[in-house]
């Protein structure tokens, strides 16, 4: 599994982005995207920002789940109560690579992967809070706090 | 003296430390971030020292202003940043079942006027209102009989039109703006001078929602 993390800002401007791979069944934390594929990150990302205005307004919870998918790229949403979205692109890893032992692992839709999703952007919102309590820091400004990064850098190892 | 040597190491190590990583952190090594966001709800400051420094930020921004209203547009501008932030914080603060980002103008307003409210003022607002005039359907008061943050200003003769709760009325909009919902919000005196008033200092925030967002409200009521 890939992930490709990225913060939105309310005028939809990336705030913050990071990219890494799972940890979690041996893996190495590095993102393993298809090179040709990679650059489409960005894109695919923005292009859901659409959907994420609609169901944004059907649901007052944070964590909006799954909500969209472009082929094999699956977008998780948090939105902040600043309408602040942090989106997770997450693409598990091309079926050709690897054998047919990962079936339960690969399913991107299932709860447990949705849990542990939202474990991740609790985290990440916690330190998003208190990173936006800077006296300094004012609304759509980039997150360039490497206290900040580590700590989502953290949180990706300890849940994904 | 016995204390002074530690003094000098500290200071000398500090520096060190920051120019290496290109960030300063403090000596224990412990940032904000190391800090929980919730806190113990005796925790409460000192009032004598917010009305010092409230004193001080009304005459800051009192420089270099023409009128009252450009006056209360920097007091506003003040609250506007804390408004916006004290939403994340405080919806973070809440149990998580009720966590949920406000959807409509009254589940927002009676966030503004509990859970904000005390926040600030250890007290809800006095009133909520919707206005009762069918031509500003947009528009809506929040009262505060005795605003905290007037406790100490005195108004001079020629400034009545003047309602520090501006900034009050700033930290509204930050937190409106900041859930979507945006608006203008304006602090207006109430109370009357006479003798017997009970509530001399009466406050109203009025709170006047743009056009889209009244629109977008009735569309999502319907759906």
């Amino acid at each position: 599994m890939s992930y490709y993390f990225a913060i939105i800002g309310t005028q939809d401007n990336p705030l913050f982005e990071y990219e890494f791979g799972t940890s979690k069944q041996g893996g190495d934390g590095v993102a393993r995207f298809p090179e040709q594929a990679r650059h489409m990150n960005q894109f695919i990302v923005h292009g859901s920002l659409d959907i994420v205005e609609e169901v944004q307004w059907a649901n007052g919870s944070m964590y909006l789940k799954c909500i969209d998918r472009f082929y094999n790229n699956f977008v998780s949403c948090w939105m902040t109560g600043g309408n602040v979205k942090f989106l997770l692109l997450h693409a598990p890893s091309q079926p050709a690579a690897t054998t047919t032992t990962r079936t339960s692992i690969a399913n991107p839709t299932s709860p447990q992967t949705e849990e542990a999703i939202k474990q991740f952007f609790t985290e990440v919102y916690e330190n998003w809070i208190k990173a936006i309590m800077s006296p300094f820091y004012h609304v759509n400004m980039e997150a360039r706090s490497p206290i900040f990064r580590q700590r989502v850098v953290a949180a990706g190892k300890k849940y994904l | 003296m016995a204390s002074q040597p530690t003094k000098w190491a500290l200071g000398n190590q500090a520096p060190a430390r920051g120019s290496s990583q290109g960030l300063r952190t403090p000596a224990n090594g412990k940032t904000i971030y190391n800090r929980p966001l919730n806190r113990s709800r005796t925790q409460e400051l000192s009032q004598a020292s917010f009305a010092y420094l409230f004193g001080e930020m009304v005459s800051y921004a009192q420089r270099r202003v023409t009128d009252i209203q450009d006056l209360e547009k920097r007091l506003n501008n003040q609250g506007h940043p804390i408004g916006l932030k004290l939403l994340d914080l405080l919806l973070y603060r809440e149990p998580p079942r009720s966590q949920l980002r406000p959807l409509n103008i009254i589940a927002l307003l009676q966030f503004i006027t509990t859970v904000l409210w005390k926040h600030l003022f250890a007290r809800p607002a006095d009133a909520l209102e919707k206005s009762s005039n069918p031509e500003t359907p947009d528009e809506y008061m929040i009262t505060d009989n005795e605003p905290l943050v007037n406790q100490y200003i005195s108004v001079p003769k020629g400034m009545d039109q003047l309602n520090c709760a501006a900034f009050v009325a700033g930290v509204i909009e930050g937190a409106c703006d900041g859930a979507g919902f945006a608006a203008r919000v304006t602090a207006h005196s109430m109370g009357t001078k006479t003798e017997g008033e009970l509530w001399p200092g009466k406050t109203i925030f009025l709170v006047k929602f743009q056009p889209e967002i009244v629109e977008r409200e009735q569309f999502l009521g319907k759906s």
